[in-house]
């Protein structure tokens, strides 16, 4: 079961009608059951092991175990994503760890400008897209003479 | 029926998928819809964050030409893309995406992505046109650009729909149904114009791994199909259905293996014949003049590879332990020097498998895989379809305007279908546009529908009763399973139903065995592909007897449809093209060599949407001046 759900941890997104699992699972896998209040993975076979639900989860109730048909047992690679970066903790079989912290942006969250703020202009006829030329950095847009 | 509210929506551009190409569509449709007073409606099938084949991330931008900096010209890159796709590729296409995509990546770097630079601020090379990024949160920065410019402009968007079907007036493509996958609602998009960027399929083929690992795909398995779907049932004629992509990665977890050839110099053998590429050089000679020239290939190198596994010299493995000895002879008078670079390197090899295949991180892990001591496993994939990396299927859409291109209609990457356009993994012969360059088509795209719809947009007439009759159709999964499930113990053996997962097998099935998957060594025929076509006819009618036990089933048996049609026009052109011109990605084993005289021409081809028979054609190369 590759995403898998803690017990203990998981507390079902305190009730609200979507769980933060739910909400970011591209291949729409997590499911809330509410009896229990606790989110699952309905079709294990089908996940991708993106991780995504593991590193939103705001419990850090959830994790993977690597595909039961050609991963050995025992290792795990456990993220904690920041704002701006990610650490990585990569447990080995043999008990070895590894870790490692990579940056993810930067700039602040939610800031991104369409336009980069590039110079745009207004002529919906020209080859140029909006931020174009500036954006690539030359005086025109290049063709074939 | 099952009871649906319907929905609908109006605006004047429709754009559907959410990944990086219908994000690149949205950010550059916003700018000049708003200008225009035009409403731009985006529909993803799941969250905008994390949607599309980048939802993990990515390690590094694999398209950047540099042309500012004089590192390459737009020609250069045309004339990469012809090499390795054997000649047959829309020098057009990879022109137009290529002088637009440095600004692109420049844009992506002021939206907050870390690519790496070196010390006089130069961007760091992973290759000649491979950038090295630190990629974990790549879509979620794309997609915050193009939120940002949607809300700008009065957009919106609509998370967690499903489209299936395009909707008509005429011949013209001026919407799309489809269903909530959290409600019970069907949705009834309307536009003036609209943009099919829904990605590229997998699970056609059987994966290697058939139990937990099942959704271990290289790309990821919840690209369905769903735009060869929508532009092929519009009547939209594609092109290059029968140039499949598959990469050979590190084996079943499919870890990136760029950073080892590229970063570390790695070499690939065979355990018992040694460097393939070396020792099989001769073999070259018979793909000349591609095999000939370099770089060489992606299919070439595949095959080379191939070749030895059906020799039964495998395993194939990357040479990692060797490839770090090299470097260590570099750095033997320094060892203080040697263990920072080691540390580096590490760094870099382990954040190439987080960023974007986490799964290979946990193999290597729970295999205790130190790769300074020990070789490891690479293989091919099974086979994609996508219009991206070393693939082409798509749709066949129109060049630039400003191009003396022969294949234009007015409205840059316009199918041949008025007001439907297509992008990134659903627009073919554009082969290497990446996650940049995909990006850089949504843009061209945004901006050229936008103009269609100033130029030529119409009110969409759409007749009632057909959207009745799409309704009925895309629910009936869901009635089958109400009107019968209970008939049985076991509601997943009925026989007036099969559930989603089995209809998949027998289309994997189907396609290993028959149009040369895994099982049957990529190795095909004509007498092959007639016989998986009479069994594609059964499966066909079998199709409209899925049934489904909720929403996300129905989403499942829908997917289905979407990845059969993509079978159907794959084998179609595998037939219809009698030589074999990428013997990495199939091998036909009746016609099995090159034939540049007769095919070295596009294989395009279109279901016509009154009799529902396939028209197959050939389309001339078109090559570009001073390329």
């Amino acid at each position: 079961m590759p995403s898998y759900v803690m017990v203990e941890k998981c507390d079902g997104c305190k009730g609200q009608d979507k769980t933060a699992c739910m909400y970011i699972c591209p291949n729409d896998l997590m499911v809330l059951d509410k009896e229990r209040m606790k989110a699952y993975n309905r079709d294990p076979q089908m996940c991708w092991e993106c991780m995504c639900c593991v590193k939103i989860c705001p419990q850090q109730a959830m994790d993977v175990r690597g595909y039961a048909d050609f991963i050995p047992l025992g290792a795990s690679a456990t993220p904690l994503r920041g704002s701006e970066d990610i650490m990585w903790t990569v447990k080995f079989r043999d008990g070895s760890i590894k870790r490692f912290k990579f940056p993810t942006r930067t700039t602040p969250e939610g800031s991104a400008k369409p336009d980069g703020g590039y110079q745009t202009h207004d002529d919906l006829n020209s080859a140029a897209l909006a931020t174009e030329p500036e954006s690539l950095g030359l005086s025109a847009v290049p063709t074939v003479k | 029926m099952a009871n649906f509210e319907t929905v609908e929506v109006k605006s004047d551009l429709l754009i559907l998928g959410g990944g990086f190409s219908a994000c690149g569509a949205a950010t550059e449709a916003s700018y000049w819809a708003k200008k225009k007073g035009l409403k731009v409606v985006l529909v993803d099938k799941a969250a905008l964050d994390r949607s599309g084949a980048v939802a993990m991330g990515l390690s590094a931008i694999n398209q950047y030409v540099g042309i500012r900096d004089g590192e390459n010209t737009v020609e250069d890159y045309v004339k990469y893309v012809r090499q390795d796709l054997m000649g047959i590729s829309r020098e057009d296409l990879v022109y137009n995406i290529a002088r637009h995509v440095d600004s692109t990546v420049h844009l992506f770097e002021k939206w907050g992505l870390k690519i790496w630079k070196d010390e006089k601020g130069k961007y760091v090379h992973e290759g000649r046109w491979q950038l090295m990024i630190n990629g974990e949160s790549y879509k979620i920065l794309i997609a915050e650009a193009a939120k940002n410019a949607l809300a700008e402009a009065g957009g919106e968007i609509y998370e967690r729909v499903f489209i299936v079907d395009p909707l008509m007036d005429g011949d013209r493509c001026v919407g799309a149904v489809g269903f909530s996958t959290r409600e019970n609602k069907f949705y009834v998009f309307k536009a003036k114009a609209v943009i099919a960027g829904m990605g590229g399929a997998v699970h056609v083929f059987r994966p290697r791994s058939v139990g937990e690992g099942f959704g271990r795909s290289w790309y990821p398995p919840f690209n369905s199909g769903s735009s060869a779907y929508f532009t092929i049932k519009a009547g939209a004629e594609m092109t290059c259905q029968e140039v499949r992509f598959i990469p050979v990665r590190f084996k079943d977890a499919y870890g990136p293996v760029g950073a080892w050839f590229l970063l570390f110099k790695s070499a690939a053998v065979s355990a018992v014949a040694g460097n393939y590429m070396q020792v099989r050089v001769g073999e070259l000679q018979n793909w000349a003049p591609y095999g000939l020239a370099k770089p060489i290939p992606a299919n070439l190198r595949n095959y080379l590879g191939m070749l030895d596994v059906d020799a039964g010299y495998g395993p194939l493995y990357m040479e990692t332990d060797k490839a770090i000895q090299d470097i260590a002879a570099q750095y033997k008078d320094d060892p203080k020097a040697f263990k920072k670079k080691m540390k580096e390197l590490e760094s870099e090899a382990w954040e190439d498998f987080l960023d974007m295949t986490i799964s290979q991180a946990i193999l290597w892990a729970a295999q205790n895989v130190k790769p300074e001591e020990k070789h490891s496993e690479i293989a091919a994939c099974e086979p994609y379809f996508i219009g991206s990396h070393s693939g082409a299927s798509g749709a066949w859409v129109s060049g630039p305007e400003d191009l003396p291109t022969p294949y234009k209609w007015g409205y840059a990457n316009m199918t041949t279908v008025p007001g439907l356009f297509a992008i990134g993994d659903g627009s073919g012969a554009s082969s290497h546009k990446f996650s940049s360059g995909s990006h850089t088509e949504g843009r061209i795209a945004g901006k050229a529908a936008i103009k269609y719809i100033v130029d030529k947009g119409q009110e969409p007439k759409v007749d009632a009763a057909e959207v009745e009759k799409l309704k009925a159709k895309i629910l009936l999964p869901l009635d089958l399973w109400e009107k019968h499930s209970k008939e049985t113990t076991d509601p997943e053996i009925n026989t007036n139903y099969i559930v989603p997962r089995q209809f998949l097998h027998r289309l994997q099935k189907l396609m290993d065995e028959y149009a040369g998957g895994v099982v049957s060594a990529f190795k095909t025929s004509k007498a092959l592909c007639e016989r998986g076509l009479e069994l594609m006819d059964f499966l066909r009618e079998d199709a409209a007897k899925m049934g489904a036990r909720d929403l996300h089933e129905l989403m499942r048996a829908w997917e289905n449809n979407q990845r059969m049609y993509q079978a159907d026009a794959h084998i179609r052109s595998i037939l219809f093209r009698e030589e074999t011109r990428w013997p990495g990605y199939y091998f036909r084993a009746d016609t099995p060599k090159m034939d540049d005289k007769n095919w070295k021409c596009f294989v395009n081809c279109q279901l016509d949407p009154k009799t529902g028979k396939w028209n197959m054609m050939k389309k001339d190369i078109w090559t570009l001046p001073g390329a």
